[in-house]
């Protein structure tokens, strides 16, 4: 049933809904990777909240003068417009008040949401029919989804994701160095402007399937995710739409597969998957990666401090350290070396005298910096420069333990 | 309070040392809020000079420079380059930030980082090839960080890291170069190569500009010093602006004489 659902064989809705999905996951994904970076993700929550009050009067409006209140394009566009008036007001109020941003968003949020939710109410009340389903923009739905809903939703994902590739080099410089960015020329107020109106964009074409309440998660989360696996701006916002794609289609996918799975939330669900998977599994800034990453350098640690006081005769009583003296053949139980223990730390001790000097010589001051107190001195040093230090501290002499 | 002491100011005509300046401010006033941390300041940087940027904290040091670029809006005042409105020859002009004005966990390597310094040539619609690449190498090379093109910007020391930023500079191929404290906090060694790259600058006819805090070093490495405290002390060369008179003005008597004697300057 899924798997029938996820290859578009589950009837001509769920398959629009689906390439539909997907399409505003994908171009989610990217734009949101730039509002992240930005740091400006909590904004898209002002933004998506701030549209409910356009889509009411929208409808009023088109209702008003005998069109069919229920038109999706002019309902979005009425979206777009009280989000950008929405977005001018935060703006405003963080530049020309002592508000912080945060707070000018939560204002804005709220009293635009609050607004919206009055108008609705009132609509209901009218007298011109069919207004039935304005809410489920609150929270999305695909049920009557037509062929029409699901163009415009793919043609505005795939404008935005043209335009988010046209700016991208701009957009991504202005998020890691604004002041360089100014420096040369850019203009970063217009620039972070694009960034806005392109989560916007995206956050409209959003509201039909995934609804104004959710709909901020799929410009968050995905690149969130994204940037465990990849430390390249490039790669995490390719990433970030493969995740918001996935997610996006499989989630619609899923829904289809029964009547109570509502379309909306489960991507949203399924888009916390992929971040979890991340969280946990990506190499290098997953949890599991740093975990193992800091037993090996604590082993490595342990290591190398055992073998010095094996070279120096000092007794071991640390335990981690003589086990893993002793797994590595080492030294015996009773904590004295082996013959192969023996001769590691002798050289252990030899090549910290070499550091030592390495360190103290402003001649060595590149490699010094390079060393971080474990890796091998050959790993580090030309052999002729390691020559020439022990020359300079003179013949090994015996250890004895 | 200002003490005029560059020798050939007033001697040449004001439009003739604006055509040959790469940078000059005039009238520059920059406030936040009601108290100007820059005041009516004239500056006018000689070409192929070495110029330090010097004065105690708060002074507006950096401030003068971001105005100048046009990355603070000034409250008044104009800034020529060669003349010409600073927008028209802005790509002349590199700049290299206080390293504390950056995203250190962004997702981008030290060659990326490289590369933004060709951004404005790309344009919207070019790709970077391997051309862009090599020279974006070279320029990582030449302030020895080639090593570490892949690495990313966070993973870097503060040493490092400046020298990844010089090199963006680098790569931009300009004429005028700006600097935001260099050495701060960074290692000797990433120091020398610092200095090391700038005089290669200016033997090849660039100028440089570098906010700097360390009087110790100024005689070693500049040749021109402008000293502000808010309002503009001092301008010249190393031997006739930084004084002990222009230095105790500027500080406002803060240094202590021992102090000034290690600085071997001219007790004028």
């Amino acid at each position: 049933m899924l798997f029938d659902a996820l290859f578009l064989q589950l009837g001509y809705n769920a398959s629009l809904v689906a390439i539909g999905a997907g399409f505003l996951g994908i171009a989610a994904g990217v734009t949101g990777t730039f509002l992240y970076l930005r740091k400006q993700a909590l904004l898209s929550d002002a933004i998506s909240h701030a549209t409910l009050p356009g889509v009411g009067l929208a409808f009023v409006l088109m209702a008003l003068v005998g069109g069919s209140g229920r038109f999706l394009p002019g309902l979005l566009l009425g979206a777009a417009l009280s989000a950008g008036i929405g977005l001018l007001c935060v703006s405003a109020l963080t530049r020309r008040t002592r508000l912080s941003e945060d707070s000018a968003i939560g204002a804005v949020l709220s009293v635009f949401f609050g607004f919206g939710i009055v108008i609705l109410t009132v609509i209901q009340t009218m007298s011109t029919g069919r207004q039935a389903g304005l809410e489920s923009f609150l929270l999305g739905s695909t049920a009557g989804m037509l062929f029409n809903d699901a163009v415009v939703i793919a043609a505005g994902g795939a404008l935005t994701l043209l335009a988010v590739l046209l700016f991208r080099r701009p957009m991504g410089l202005v998020a890691f160095d604004p002041e360089y960015a100014a420096a040369r020329g850019f203009n970063v107020a217009r620039i972070d402007l694009v960034i806005m109106t392109l989560a916007l964009a995206v956050t409209v074409v959003g509201l039909k399937i995934v609804g104004l309440i959710l709909v901020v998660a799929m410009l968050i989360i995905p690149p969130v995710a994204a940037r465990f696996w990849s430390d390249r701006m490039e790669v995490v916002a390719l990433l970030s739409g493969l995740f918001g794609g996935l997610s996006g289609w499989a989630g619609a996918a899923i829904s289809a597969t029964a009547p109570a799975l509502p379309t909306g939330p489960i991507i949203v669900l399924v888009c916390f998957g992929l971040f979890v998977l991340s969280l946990f599994l990506a190499p290098g800034r997953g949890l599991l990666a740093a975990l193992t990453r800091h037993l090996r350098f604590q082993r490595r640690v342990h290591l190398r401090q055992g073998l010095l006081a094996l070279a120096q005769g000092q007794p071991i009583y640390e335990r981690l350290t003589l086990r893993l003296l002793r797994r590595a053949g080492l030294a015996r139980a009773d904590g004295v070396a082996t013959d192969e223990g023996r001769a590691r730390a002798a050289k252990a001790l030899r090549d910290e005298k070499r550091w030592e000097l390495v360190r103290s010589d402003p001649d060595f001051a590149a490699a010094a910096l390079s060393y971080d107190g474990l890796a091998g001195i050959e790993t580090v040093l030309t052999v002729d420069q390691i020559a020439e230090i022990d020359n300079r501290i003179g013949a090994p002499r015996e250890v004895t333990s | 309070m200002s003490v005029e002491l560059a020798a050939n100011m007033g001697t040449v005509p004001e439009v003739e040392a604006l055509d040959h300046s790469p940078l000059a401010v005039r009238g520059l006033t920059v406030s936040y809020g009601q108290k100007p941390a820059v005041f009516s300041v004239d500056m006018t940087i000689q070409p192929g000079s070495m110029t330090a940027i010097i004065g105690p904290n708060g002074a507006g040091k950096s401030t003068l420079l971001k105005a100048a670029l046009g990355i603070i809006k000034p409250l008044s005042g104009q800034v020529f380059c060669f003349g010409k409105p600073l927008a028209q020859l802005r790509d002349r002009i590199a700049y290299v930030p206080q390293r504390a004005s950056v995203d250190w966990d962004f997702p981008t390597r030290a060659i990326d980082v490289v590369l933004m310094g060709l951004y404005r040539e790309l344009g919207l619609l070019r790709m970077v090839r391997p051309a862009h690449r090599e020279r974006a190498m070279a320029c990582l090379d030449r302030v020895g960080m080639a090593d570490f093109a892949d690495r990313q910007i966070g993973q870097l020391s503060g040493g490092q890291q400046q020298r990844v930023f010089l090199a963006r500079a680098l790569a931009q191929d300009a004429d005028l170069y700006l600097l935001d404290e260099p050495f701060a906090g960074v290692d000797a060694a990433t120091e020398k190569a610092i200095i090391h790259v700038l005089s290669h600058l200016r033997r090849n006819g660039k100028t440089v500009v570098a906010v700097h805090h360390d009087l110790a070093t100024v005689r070693d490495y500049f040749d021109r010093v402008f000293i502000i405290n808010t309002r503009k002390v001092a301008e010249g060369s190393v031997e006739t602006a930084f004084t002990e008179d222009t230095l105790q003005i500027a500080y406002g008597g803060r240094l202590a004489t021992g102090q000034i004697d290690q600085l071997g300057l001219v007790v004028g």
